[in-house]
């Protein structure tokens, strides 16, 4: 489904600020694939996302999304066909529309013909709306003349997680999108991810820093440092990996200590 | 007090506060809506007059209107592709527009500063007359501006509410999630400034029919008066849908002219008239913030006293 092919990114480059972001990546991602990533703060997670989404062009390599090379695709041409969560549960919505007309945003991606640019919401809309929002318990069906900006932050990062895989995404990109969460709304938002990855089959990527999670999700955990990718595991040998091992095989692929004490204590 | 308020302030302050309502419109778009402050305001409404101006002399008075507009398109365009496609920081855009209108403007006026209509028909010559009624003759011009105004704002009000108006809109709210979702925000934008434009220079197409007359430094000021206007309409209406903001903003220009007229009346010079204007924004500007801070206070206050009641320390 995704193939990126040698991709670099080098930020400031022949400045004292050089940073090499990406360094020769290399990851194919079967139909279906959900896999988790997980790395030290600027090991390079979130820029492997943004060079996916296209908010930079990478500086060398080839990113295919389902057989189309989308290297120089202009992002917002990219995103009808990616779904992208932010940590941030602000990020991923407008707060001064209401739930309606976010939703109706997001749908626009299902659309692609020039002339829907004047019509307006439809009642058939509205009700599949509604329907989609009952999914998520949380009373939303009953608010959608509300702004958006009156949500709580799991609110938000459930409705913004709707609003991604309305129109079935070809990949969905998770960037810790449960962190700024609480325990009992990140779990809820967790299993919600988990239910509707599966019951579309939706490729997916997500960063997390908990351990766990890692190795729970998904079929598959990578592991990131100094914009590489240091670990690749799957199958037999990710099921009897626990989370000890996972961080010691993060010291020895990284060549390295752990110094972050956020991967450490996320037990 | 009754003095101050007769008919024929409230009729003229109703005219003028309608028909600059369009430029406040304008703003609410490109500032409310896309979080842009667009500075070509000014030269884009003596351009809407002089090109009103000019083919209304040609013997259009009709046409006048579509002809501003478009030339409100283009002058929307120019600032858009400016900040849009050439990295141009959006305020400098409007700058470097605003100063280019100029030279513009007095093209368009012949190379004069100033045309006026005096011998030629315009919509509101027209409509003189039509009806042999004494009302009609003292309120055809309101009927006519609150005529134009109203079609525009329901025009307006639903083109927010439509799937490009719902991206135009989502631009401005949050641009994280723009660039995450399918919107393009350089066509946004563009288009979120065209339509802007075309408003204020409508607006000074109407009033170049209005006073019969164009003025290459007519625009002064626009912005600030324009803003005031929108933020007066903002605060009296507070939330709401599309259509109840747009008419929020219409009302807020029509106080907005009341309170000049009243200050007119009230003897202060005209000379003076910037300076009201200026003090007039500041205060309708500062004025929810203050509320604010006073209804703070007076909980505190309350807070206190009550805590002293109870025998506790105040600290």
């Amino acid at each position: 489904m995704l193939s990126l092919k040698q991709i670099s990114k080098t930020f400031n480059p022949g400045t004292v600020n050089e940073k090499k972001a990406l360094d020769q990546v290399n990851l194919e991602l079967a139909d279906g694939d959900f896999a988790t990533i997980v790395g030290s703060n600027g090991a390079g997670k979130s820029t492997l996302f943004n060079a996916i989404t296209g908010a930079f062009y990478v500086d060398e390599g080839q990113i295919i999304l389902a057989g189309e090379n989308i290297t120089y695709r202009k992002e917002h041409i990219r995103s009808k066909e990616i779904g992208h969560l932010f940590q941030d549960p602000l990020k991923g919505t407008a707060p001064h529309m209401t739930i309606e007309e976010n939703m109706a945003l997001a749908y626009l991606r299902a659309s692609t013909s020039s002339h829907a640019f004047f019509s307006r919401i439809s009642s058939k809309e509205k009700q599949m709306f509604k329907e989609q929002l009952a999914l998520l318990n949380m009373g939303l069906e009953d608010r959608m003349k509300q702004p958006v900006g009156l949500l709580s932050g799991g609110q938000r990062q459930a409705l913004t997680l709707l609003m991604a895989t309305m129109v079935t995404p070809k990949i969905l990109l998770l960037d810790e999108h449960t962190a700024a969460l609480d325990p009992a709304t990140a779990q809820k938002v967790l299993d919600l991810t988990k239910r509707i990855v599966a019951e579309r089959r939706i490729t997916c990527l997500m960063v997390t820093h908990n351990m766990h999670q890692a190795l729970e999700l998904g079929n598959r955990t990578l592991m990131m440092d100094s914009g590489r990718i240091v670990l690749d595991i799957s199958g037999e040998e990710r099921s009897a990996l626990t989370v000890e091992d996972l961080l010691q095989q993060f010291s020895l692929q990284a060549g390295k200590q752990l110094d972050n004490d956020r991967i450490l204590l996320s037990k | 007090m009754s003095s101050i308020f007769t008919l024929s302030i409230v009729q003229s302050a109703l005219e003028l506060g309608c028909i600059y309502s369009l430029v406040a419109l304008a703003l609410f778009i490109s500032f409310s809506i896309l979080n842009i402050a667009d500075l070509s305001t000014d030269g884009c409404f003596t351009l809407g007059c002089a090109v009103g101006a000019v083919v209304t002399i040609a013997g259009h008075p009709f046409l006048a209107f579509p002809a501003a507009m478009a030339a409100g398109v283009a002058s929307g365009f120019i600032t858009a592709f400016l900040q849009t496609r050439m990295g141009v920081p959006s305020i400098l855009a409007g700058i470097i527009v605003n100063t280019g209108l100029y030279t513009v403007n007095i093209a368009v006026m012949g190379f004069s500063s100033n045309v006026n209509l005096f011998a030629c028909d315009t919509i509101f010559s027209l409509a003189k007359d039509k009806v042999a009624a004494d009302w009609y003759n003292s309120w055809y011009k309101i009927i006519l501006v609150v005529a134009i105004v109203l079609l525009v704002s329901v025009i307006l009000a639903w083109f927010l509410n439509t799937r490009l108006g719902l991206s135009i809109r989502a631009t401005g709210d949050n641009e994280h999630m723009v660039r995450a979702s399918s919107i393009n925000p350089v066509f946004t934008i563009t288009v979120g400034l065209c339509l802007s434009n075309s408003l204020t220079a409508l607006s000074g197409a109407i009033l170049a029919q209005y006073q019969k007359s164009c003025d290459i430094n007519l625009g002064t000021g626009m912005v600030t008066i324009a803003l005031a206007s929108l933020i007066i309409g903002e605060t009296i209406i507070g939330k709401g849908g599309m259509f109840k903001k747009v008419i929020g903003v219409i009302l807020g220009s029509c106080l907005y002219r009341f309170i000049v007229a009243v200050a007119l009346r009230m003897s202060v010079p005209a000379e003076c008239l910037k300076l009201v204007s200026a003090l007039i924004v500041a205060i309708a500007i500062a004025f929810p913030y203050l509320k604010g801070q006073a209804s703070f206070l007076k909980t505190r206050k309350t807070l206190e006293r009550a805590g002293r009641k109870d025998g506790g320390s105040v600290c």
